[in-house]
């Protein structure tokens, strides 16, 4: 880890030195033989439970549909929030357009221009979609919206393309390389041990630069307290 | 009746202000005779003649009537419905360390889930031994033990990243709490389970409606992560998770998966859109980090800021907050001028491992004009950068883990602003 690179102490090192962690005797924390606590989950428990799709595509349930069936699906499920093309309504989520973007000033970060893969697509509206009537929908119909979405954003070109079990996590995302992993204790090194200054600091006396007063987007302010 | 108290707390407001803010200074400077007799003294209020509640009345107390106005506030323009949305800690109206667990701030996605524990189950499954299911009552056999940690929002401060604002800092730094965890280690559960060789992540999946899952790294959730039931002693309130929620010491908070339901070992991060579409950092060269997880050492002055200003000449406390994903806090500088001169702050209170860290500097005001800004330092050698700093390294579309050092102008009288300096 960037941790040993940096000379910093590890996780669970660092946390033990902490003098003021608090006491704990072993028996509460060492990894000791089971307690024999819990019940086997049943086949049929586990199954109704494990929803979630991984990003190669295990978890993805057998089914199928293409971006002509979606598209009356995602009329009447999805657009009242996400509006009829993607575009969202009022602070609904975008779901479309905005590629290149994202070095913009205004970056649209969309299911098209940021999101890395589409698994997490089928994962997010099986669990949590539509709004408000979560775990409402059928595998096909899933399978057909998400078919539709990645057609608004022109990642699948042929509206009768189907997408079912073997293919959906096959499917690239364009933004699928533009992550990485966490690197602050590289990158941001400098602001590890740095000798502070304490006195005499700036020659000139700082100057206002911005102020919240100018937008005054803050809630019930005419009703804090004043001082005249 | 609450409109009413807080009409009258601007009033004594006002009052204060024009009485001591304008007076020369404090009270020893008014001779003897000057003021009429104070009828709070002079006069028996009625809660010194009259019989007050009995203990019937009261069987689950609350904060005083006069306190009303000590409450989480949200910020209506921010987020398209309350259901998936976030209030804020009123932190300029609390002290020490301890956050009271109804003035926590609340983040949902699909509305705060009411959990009968008689139907709760929590499930262990996938690349485990055993696939296991348990009850609260359980849970509570496992040894227990008790933590207190700060939970805060990785996009706490975030609205600031290009600037200045908005006046509070409930609004700029109010999406963080501190609460004495009860519950049990994530690891018992998972040894319960027994974790197969090839297991790196751990799934948190929620039982609400939006069914929040994050992944978490095997090696954290073998090292201090707990399977908490109670906050500050009591059983978790329903906004925070009950009856069971994760608690992921040092790391952003939306891993603290609330309502927990299940935990799937996997040998790969599932790219949740809570960990991808959202919880990453757009970096200004377009590309983003991923798995940021540890939240940054920060601090913030409560006390005054634009919520709290300064209302009397003469000695003050100033007042914050400061706090480390990555151990304890080993020192915070306080400037009052700007950061031309800082001196060290007093720490008073506990100094626990990823817990907020309170601290004071006792300090004369005659009315001069301060910038006033806090720095923290932490147990790895940390020290809290400016906002410039990381925009520096990290542009402006971050919205992410903002930890950058907060600047309040406090004017000639007592007032004060959110602003950015130079």
């Amino acid at each position: 880890m960037a941790a040993v690179a940096l000379g910093l102490l590890p996780l669970a090192a660092a946390a033990q030195q902490q003098a003021a962690r608090p006491a704990t005797t072993a028996a509460a924390t060492a990894a000791p033989k089971p307690f024999g606590l819990g019940r086997p989950a049943l086949a049929e428990e586990v199954k109704a439970w494990d929803i979630d799709v991984l990003p190669d595509g295990r978890g993805l349930p057998v089914g199928k549909g293409n971006a002509k069936d979606g598209e009356a699906l995602y009329i009447t499920n999805c657009a009242a929030c996400h509006g009829e093309f993607g575009e969202g309504v009022a602070r609904w989520p975008v779901l479309s357009g905005g590629l290149g973007s994202l070095k913009n000033d205004r970056p649209e970060k969309t299911i098209g221009s940021f999101w890395p893969a589409t698994s997490t697509l089928f994962d997010y509206i099986r669990r949590a979609m539509p709004y408000g009537n979560a775990q409402s929908l059928t595998p096909d119909e899933i399978y057909a919206i998400s078919a539709y979405i990645l057609h608004m954003n022109d990642v699948i070109k042929d509206p009768e393309k189907e997408l079912n079990q073997s293919n959906f996590a096959q499917i690239e995302l364009p933004n699928a390389k533009g992550f990485y992993d966490d690197d602050r204790e590289v990158t941001e090194k400098h602001f590890w041990n740095r000798k502070v200054c304490m006195k005499d600091c700036a020659k000139e006396p700082a100057k206002v630069t911005g102020r919240a007063m100018v937008l005054d987007v803050t809630p019930d302010s005419a009703s804090r307290p004043r001082v005249e | 009746m609450a409109e009413q108290d807080k009409t009258s707390r601007r009033g004594f407001l006002a009052a204060a202000a024009a009485g001591s803010v304008l007076a020369a200074s404090g009270a020893h400077a008014q001779g003897a005779g000057a003021r009429a007799a104070d009828k709070a003294i002079t006069e028996l209020p009625d809660w010194s003649k009259y019989l007050g509640d009995g203990v019937a009345d009261r069987p689950y107390g609350k904060p005083s009537k006069f306190e009303a106005h000590v409450v989480r506030r949200d910020v209506e323009w921010l987020t398209a419905s309350r259901q998936s949305s976030v209030n804020f800690t009123p932190l300029h109206e609390l002290d020490g360390i301890i956050t009271p667990s109804g003035l926590c701030f609340e983040r949902h996605h699909g509305g705060i889930a009411e959990i009968d524990p008689r139907q709760y189950r929590l499930m262990i499954n996938g690349l485990v031994d055993k696939e296991l299911v348990f009850t609260i009552e359980d849970l509570k056999r496992f040894p227990r033990i008790n933590r207190v940690h700060f939970l805060e929002c990785a996009a706490n401060s975030g609205m600031e990243w290009r600037g200045s604002q908005l006046n509070g800092c409930q609004f700029t730094h109010g999406m963080v709490h501190n609460v004495m965890y009860t519950g049990v280690p994530l690891k018992h559960l998972l040894n319960e389970a027994g974790v197969r060789t090839n297991a790196r992540w751990v799934m948190a999946e929620g039982a609400d409606s939006s069914g929040m899952n994050r992944s978490i790294p095997l090696a954290k959730a073998l090292d201090d992560c707990i399977v908490a039931f109670r906050m500050n002693g009591e059983m978790l309130r329903p906004e925070q998770g009950y009856p069971v929620r994760l608690v992921v010491p040092g790391w952003e908070g939306n891993m603290w998966v609330k309502w927990l339901r299940r935990l799937e070992v996997t040998d790969m991060a599932h790219l949740a859109r809570e960990e991808t579409s959202k919880y990453t950092d757009l970096m200004a060269d377009g590309r983003s980090r991923r798995f940021t997880f540890v939240m940054d050492c920060k601090s913030v002055v409560t006390n005054p800021s634009p919520q709290a200003p300064l209302l009397a000449k003469g000695q003050n406390v100033l007042s914050g907050l400061a706090w480390s994903g990555r151990g304890t806090i080993r020192r915070v500088d306080v400037t009052l001028d700007g950061g031309r001169n800082w001196r060290e702050a007093r720490i008073d209170g506990p100094v626990l491992n990823q817990s907020l860290t309170r601290f004071y500097v006792d300090f004369d005001w005659q009315g001069q004009e301060m910038m006033i800004q806090s720095r923290a330092h932490d147990s790895t050698g940390y020290v809290q950068p400016t906002k410039d700093e990381l925009r520096k390294v990290r542009g402006v579309n971050n919205i992410y883990h903002n930890n950058g050092i907060q600047t309040w102008l406090v004017r000639s009288n007592g007032e004060t602003e959110n602003v950015e300096i130079a």
